[in-house]
This record gives C-alpha cells, sequence and structure tokens, in this order.
C-alpha cells in the first residue's frame, strides 16, 4: 500500500515548475512576503560541476559527440548543462496514428530556462487581437499596453540587449547595448538591405554590461552550455536565487506532481506528488496554486486531477485544456558564402547566439499566408565541434589530403537561416491523456494529435524562397534539403520540434471557451493559476519564453494583491 | 585585429567587483574563473595510438581502422592527421554505445575485407598501395554505387566513417589548431568583424 503522508504545514502559494514562469513567480511572489514552496520534478542544478563552460572538445571523451550510444548529433550532447531530453526513461508520451509530435521536457531547477537560446522578443500590439485583425483564431482578454509595464519589468531584471527601432511588428523593449555583428552578420544584413528585408540587432538575455550583480558577458559562445557567471539568463541562476534570499521560499526536488487536490468548498488545497527518491506520495499544502510545469505538462496534470465537482479535470469545464495546442513554424535552409574563405583567423565567438536577426518585414503588405515570421541566423568560425563537417563530406565525398585541405578552406563559411513563424490553432492538434499508458510513477501520459494546415505549409514555402534570395544576393550559393511535397514540405519541422509548443490552457473573457481569465487565474478554481505559456492564447511568431515572465510576473502581482486584500 | 585578452588577474578582478555588488544572487564568479583556468591547464595531448585497448573493434579490425583514419585524414607539412589526433580512439568509443554504428562500422570492416579477397584475394591491410587505393576510389564516391549497386554496403559504411574521422580530427587540439580557431576566451569587449573582401 503506498504510504500517504500530510504534511501540516500550509503555505501560501505552492508553484510547480521552476522554469520561466515559475522561477519569475518564485521571485515575485516571496519578495512580496508570501511563503512559497516549489515543486520541481527534477534534481537541484549545480552549475560548478554541471556546466562545461570553455571545456575543449578533446578535452572529454566523446568530443561533445553522443554519450551513451546517442547519435552523434543528438541535443543533450556532453557540452550540455542536464537540460531535459526528447525521450526521458520511464516517462514516455504518446502520438496518435498518423501524427508527428516531440515533446523537449526538462527534469531539473531551472527547466528549459538552462537551455533555451535566449532570444527575448515582446509580441506585438496585433498579436494579442488576432482574430479583430484578420478574422482567424481569437483574441487575448489583454492588450499589449496592459502587458508591457511587464515586459518593462522583466527586461530591466535579466538584462535583455537590443536597438531602439520603432517596427510595429517588433515592439522595443527596456534594452543593453547589442554586440557589435560578427562577420556573417555584415554579410546577410548587407544583402537584407539590397532586398528591403529589415535586418537589425537581435534582442537576447545575455549581458553585454553588469547588471543586478551579475557580470558582463565575456564572449565565449558558449551559452548554451550553461554560464557559470550567470552573464545570460536561467531561471536556476536570476530568478531563484533572489527568492531564495527572501527565507520564506522552500525547494521541494525530486517532486512529480500528479494531481491538485480539491476540498469540499471547491478550492484546491494541497497537491499530490511523487517523491522520486522514495517513490512514496506525498502531500503539500497551500493557500493558492501556480501550475508552471511547461504548457504540456501543465495541461497533463489539470487533465489528471479528477474529482466529483471536476470530472473532466480541474480547470476544465470548459473542455478547452489540451487544445489548441501549436508549435512555432519552423523551416531551415543555409548557404556557403565564398567571401568567408578569405577572412584571417580571428575571434568570432561573440555572445551564444545571433547578434542580428530580422524581424517579421511583410506585415505592410497581401501575403500567400496570414500571420508572419521572423529570420534567426548563425555560422561563422565558431568552435569546431562534431558534425561540423558533415556537409562537406556529403557534398565533395573523397579522402586524403584534399579533403582535409577543403574542410580547413571551408571552414566558416556556412551560414545557416531558421524562419520561425505563427501557426494558427487547429481543430486537429491538441494533446489528452492516453488511456492506456501510465509512466512510471503511475501518472497518465499525453498522446499528442498534430496537424499543419495550409497556412504554416505557404509560410514554410515562402520562408526558404526567402532564405534563397538572401543566400544569392550576398553572393552565396544556397544549400537546402526541403522539399514541396512529402511529410516536410518545404523543409516544415514536425510539431513540438521548436519547443515553442503552447496555448493548451488558455486564457479568455469567455468561461465557456477558456479556462483562465487575463491574469491567467482559472475561471472555474479561483485559487488555481497557470502562469506558463499554457495560457497563451496565440503563438506568435516571437520566442514564447519573455511573455511567460511577463505574464507570469502580472499574474504574481495580482496574487500579492489579493493577498493583501485577505482573498488568498 | 585587435581582439583584447584579458590576463587571469583581470578576469578575478573584474568578477569579483561584480560579485560585490551581489548581495542574493548565488553567483560563483571567482570559483568560475579558476575553474575555467583548471579546465585549460588541463588540456593535453591525445593518447598516443598504439597504447589503447579498443573497446569495441577486435584487434585485426581496429589496425584496419587506424589504416582507413590516417587515409581518410593524412599527416602533412602543417599538421599532424587522424592518428595523431586519437580519431580511432574516439570512432571506438562512440561505436561501443551504439547499435547502429556497430552494425555499420563493424559490418563495414567486414565488407572491405570481403570485397578485397573477392578482388585481390587478400584482406585489405595485406593489398598493395594501389589496391587499397582502387578499393577506396570506389566506395569513397556514391555515384559508383548508382552504376553498381553492389558497392553500396561499401559506399555507406566509408560515408559513416569519413564523417567520424572528420569529426574526431577536427575536434583535436591539433585539429583545431590547424583550422586556426581563435576564441574560447574571456574578453572585455567582443569587437566584431574586421573588414569583409568582396564576394
Amino acid at each position: 500500500m503506498p504510504q500517504v503522508v500530510r504534511s501540516p504545514k500550509v503555505y501560501d502559494v505552492c508553484i510547480i515548475g521552476s522554469g520561466a514562469a515559475g522561477g519569475t513567480a518564485a521571485k515575485v511572489l516571496a519578495e512580496g512576503g508570501l511563503s512559497v514552496v516549489m515543486l520541481e520534478a527534477g534534481p537541484a542544478l549545480n552549475p560548478e560541476k554541471d556546466f562545461k563552460e570553455h571545456v575543449w572538445p578533446y578535452q572529454i571523451p566523446h568530443r561533445g559527440g553522443g554519450i551513451g550510444g546517442k547519435l552523434k548529433h543528438e541535443v543533450g550532447d556532453e557540452f550540455m548543462a542536464p537540460n531535459g531530453a526528447w525521450e526521458i526513461d520511464g516517462e514516455p508520451y504518446t502520438s496518435a496514428p498518423g501524427s508527428q509530435f516531440r515533446w523537449f521536457r526538462s527534469r531539473i531547477v531551472g527547466g528549459r530556462t538552462n537551455h533555451w537560446g535566449r532570444i527575448a522578443l515582446r509580441f506585438a500590439p496585433v498579436d494579442f487581437r488576432s482574430r479583430s485583425t484578420d478574422g482567424m483564431g481569437d483574441d487575448w482578454p489583454l492588450t499589449y499596453e496592459e502587458v508591457a509595464p511587464y515586459y518593462d519589468k522583466v527586461e530591466s531584471y535579466i538584462g535583455v540587449f537590443g536597438t531602439k527601432e520603432n517596427i510595429s511588428s517588433a515592439p522595443d523593449g527596456v534594452f543593453l547595448p547589442p554586440p557589435p555583428p560578427r562577420c556573417t552578420e555584415t554579410i546577410v544584413k548587407k544583402a537584407c538591405d539590397k532586398l528591403n528585408i529589415v535586418c537589425i540587432p537581435s534582442r537576447m538575455a545575455m549581458l553585454t554590461k553588469p547588471l543586478n550583480g551579475r557580470a558582463a558577458c565575456h564572449y565565449c559562445g558558449q551559452c548554451g552550455r550553461g554560464c557559470l557567471t550567470a552573464s545570460n539568463f536561467s531561471s536556476s541562476q536570476v530568478m531563484i536565487p533572489p527568492a531564495q534570499a527572501t527565507g520564506r521560499f522552500t525547494l521541494i526536488t525530486g517532486a512529480m506532481a500528479r494531481e491538485i487536490v480539491v476540498g469540499k468548498d471547491g478550492k484546491a488545497e494541497a497537491v499530490a506528488y511523487i517523491d522520486k527518491a522514495t517513490r512514496s506520495e506525498q502531500r503539500v499544502h497551500a493557500r493558492a496554486f501556480m501550475v508552471a510545469a511547461s504548457a504540456c505538462e501543465s495541461a497533463r496534470l489539470l487533465l489528471n486531477s479528477r474529482s466529483t465537482l471536476f470530472p473532466d479535470g480541474l480547470a476544465n469545464s470548459s473542455g478547452v485544456v489540451g487544445r489548441y495546442l501549436t508549435d512555432s513554424v519552423g523551416s531551415d535552409a543555409g548557404g556557403y558564402f565564398p567571401q568567408l574563405e578569405k577572412m584571417p583567423p580571428h575571434n568570432h565567438d561573440g555572445i551564444g547566439g545571433m547578434h542580428m536577426y530580422m524581424p517579421w518585414w511583410k506585415f505592410d503588405r497581401k501575403n500567400d499566408f496570414l500571420r508572419g515570421y521572423h529570420i534567426e541566423f548563425g555560422g561563422g568560425r565558431s568552435m569546431p565541434g562534431v558534425g561540423e563537417f558533415d556537409g562537406i563530406c556529403e557534398r565533395y565525398e573523397g579522402y586524403g589530403a584534399s579533403l582535409k585541405q577543403r574542410c580547413r578552406t571551408m571552414y566558416g563559411t556556412h551560414i545557416g537561416f531558421a524562419g520561425r513563424g505563427e501557426m494558427i490553432p487547429n481543430e486537429k492538434s491538441y494533446c489528452d491523456l492516453d488511456p492506456d499508458t501510465v509512466d512510471q510513477w503511475g501518472i497518465p501520459v499525453l498522446r499528442f494529435h498534430w496537424h499543419w494546415s495550409d497556412n504554416e505549409i505557404k509560410m514554410a514555402k515562402d520562408m526558404q524562397e526567402t532564405f534563397r534570395s538572401i543566400v544569392e544576393t550576398a553572393g552565396g550559393t544556397f544549400l537546402s534539403k526541403a522539399k514541396p511535397d512529402g511529410s516536410r514540405p518545404y523543409g516544415i519541422a514536425d510539431g513540438g520540434v521548436i519547443i515553442h509548443e503552447l496555448g493548451t490552457v488558455r486564457m479568455g473573457s469567455n468561461p465557456k471557451t477558456s479556462a483562465l481569465n487575463k491574469y491567467c487565474q482559472a475561471h472555474d478554481v479561483k485559487n488555481v493559476f497557470v502562469t506558463d505559456a499554457a495560457a497563451f492564447v496565440t503563438n506568435p511568431d516571437k520566442n514564447p519564453t519573455l511573455t511567460i515572465m511577463a505574464l507570469s510576473w502580472r499574474a504574481s502581482e495580482y496574487l500579492l494583491d489579493q493577498a493583501k486584500q485577505g482573498s488568498l | 585585429m585587435a581582439t583584447k585578452s584579458i590576463s587571469r588577474r583581470n578576469i578575478l578582478k573584474s568578477l569579483t567587483m561584480g560579485a560585490m555588488a551581489s548581495s542574493v544572487l548565488r553567483v560563483i564568479p571567482l570559483e568560475a574563473a579558476e575553474y575555467a583556468h583548471h579546465m585549460v591547464a588541463a588540456e593535453k595531448a591525445a593518447t598516443p595510438a598504439g597504447s589503447y585497448a579498443p573497446k569495441f573493434f577486435l584487434p585485426r579490425q581496429y589496425k584496419t581502422l587506424l589504416a582507413l583514419c590516417q587515409t581518410i585524414i593524412p599527416a602533412d607539412a602543417d599538421s599532424g592527421g587522424a592518428l595523431e589526433a586519437g580519431a580511432p580512439e574516439f570512432i571506438d568509443l562512440l561505436t561501443s554505445e551504439n547499435p547502429k554504428y556497430q552494425l555499420k562500422l563493424g559490418g563495414g570492416l567486414m565488407w572491405l575485407d570481403a570485397a578485397c579477397s573477392d578482388r585481390y584475394e587478400k584482406t585489405y591491410l595485406d593489398c598493395a598501395p594501389e589496391q587499397q587505393k582502387e578499393i577506396l576510389d570506389l566506395i569513397a564516391y556514391s555515384k559508383n554505387a548508382e552504376k553498381d549497386a553492389s558497392l553500396t554496403p561499401g559506399v555507406e559504411f566509408f560515408a559513416l566513417l569519413r564523417e567520424m574521422t572528420v569529426d574526431g580530427f577536427f575536434t583535436s587540439q591539433i585539429g583545431i589548431k590547424y583550422l586556426g580557431y581563435v576564441g574560447n576566451t574571456y574578453l572585455l569587449s567582443f569587437n566584431g568583424c574586421p573588414p569583409v573582401p568582396e564576394a
């Protein structure tokens, strides 16, 4: 019989998840004076041990390639902090027949903020008013003007570099100065100028100046490995520590939330979780709950929180939980740029990511598709890694002195381009509980259903055409594996692969068609909030993390107000 | 180009100053710098070939693997080759952990000996240099398999081995030096791009 231990302590707030949403809530709520307990399904993060900053590939046995039988390019390689994985032993998910969906999950303090690209883009005013603009999808129950002060707070605290550009699709923020462009960026910018494609300094959460006690970036280009000086943003290094410093914050690691338990009054009163170390069920009691486990995990937790009062899952009287699942439209290509062969050796590292990007620039004309996309790009003389010359091996084949010399000549001459576009929610893309499968903790798992509609395919086509025109205008050779047909038309990535999955517990003003109000508070259960990207109504081309933090900050302040009024 | 490197003392100084402003952030700049320097100090040359006990390949197969690696990325006047870079050890390690690589590389080495045996009545290692060149020239190009499908397993084997040998060489200390990569350091500021020549 499972041992059930009930904790006598009642915290003000229990936060489930320690990533962008959970970390932000922890900081705001604990600093605001509330007692906070946080459940994290993974272990603590130890930067000294877990981060491989400044390590050369030849200092580690797999040279940064796949460990333990993984193919050499898989994410989660030897260089990365233990960020998460596409597959987690003992914690499966399933896909419905005909659906291609991949789900990247983290099980560690800080969640996916240890891994993310740190691209920090604000949504634009129009992004909150999609239906009013083009008749598709739904409007958000709040406006850009309501979110903007929270974008300001987040940017001021975490540090985002960028430039004031006054582009309607890409609102300006509170910016640190940007780093100067690398050679690759100089070349692409010049081509974009000729094509009237807007190419501007990127907006990324790395410090180009010291901020709030964190040292400035030292330009090693290795943000993806985790930063020992916390010069890039992660929840684990920037949000959790100030919460801990209040003395009002308790972190429970290795805690896999199973169910939110509801009392007779219809309010949530506890979270039942599995303590992974002892495989025993525990409970933690609180007056309010912030679900921030990542969009799909949060939906899963609500769907698994079934009771007599809420037979279809908590906060799900509308039936929308799990629905409206979207990911970014992604399509990639690259180019060989001969002028880069002539560059003398020089330090090209910069920050760990792009110094420039192309925001959506065709918002002022009629296109073959609705909504838009932005373009990320990168390449050049970065630290050689496993897979660096796969393209050259494949294209030129052969062996011997000529192969060796060709690799040297062509090192750093490739620039890759990635489009990231808006998917419109559709009926066929959602997740639900798989009736046949539980994970090793006995918790029913998610089953994904996925479908790209024509709008997304047309967008991917446009991306490929744009990449080609940029490469060729710059005098390069266009390289793309995308084909118009097949299972990935125009190179469109499978659902979930861009790791911007969201929308599964959406907010709205109508409780019949949404689960949350505009403060991320459940319509059905007033002391439950969902503050991760599950709450999003749409998935604009902007990477979601900055908006997750802004909405979580806003929801947390709202909760603090409620607490002050005594209605917690 | 005037890329400004920082001395160890300056790094420690600047990072310590950053840390003083912080009271709550659990950031470890000083230790961080120490750690990084420790790692850089720990740089060591690759294990010399010969003293290595393969984890997956049988001794005779491994000898063939060494020969092939050397042929794929040879030493030249500018640098050592795949052997000096420890590529065979890297390939053996990855293969020992991955059944797909085991099938393709282990099976591929067997295929190579069988193909040499059919053509020259010798194993690959016992073949004359011109015979070795002849068979490698056949399996080093995928267009040959389009003409003669019986070469397909050899072409696929060689494609994977080529990729992994190239990986092993260019992720080594000598390979990175050969490429002229300049980086993985601490900079106070990033200077951007020197003037780019025209396409």
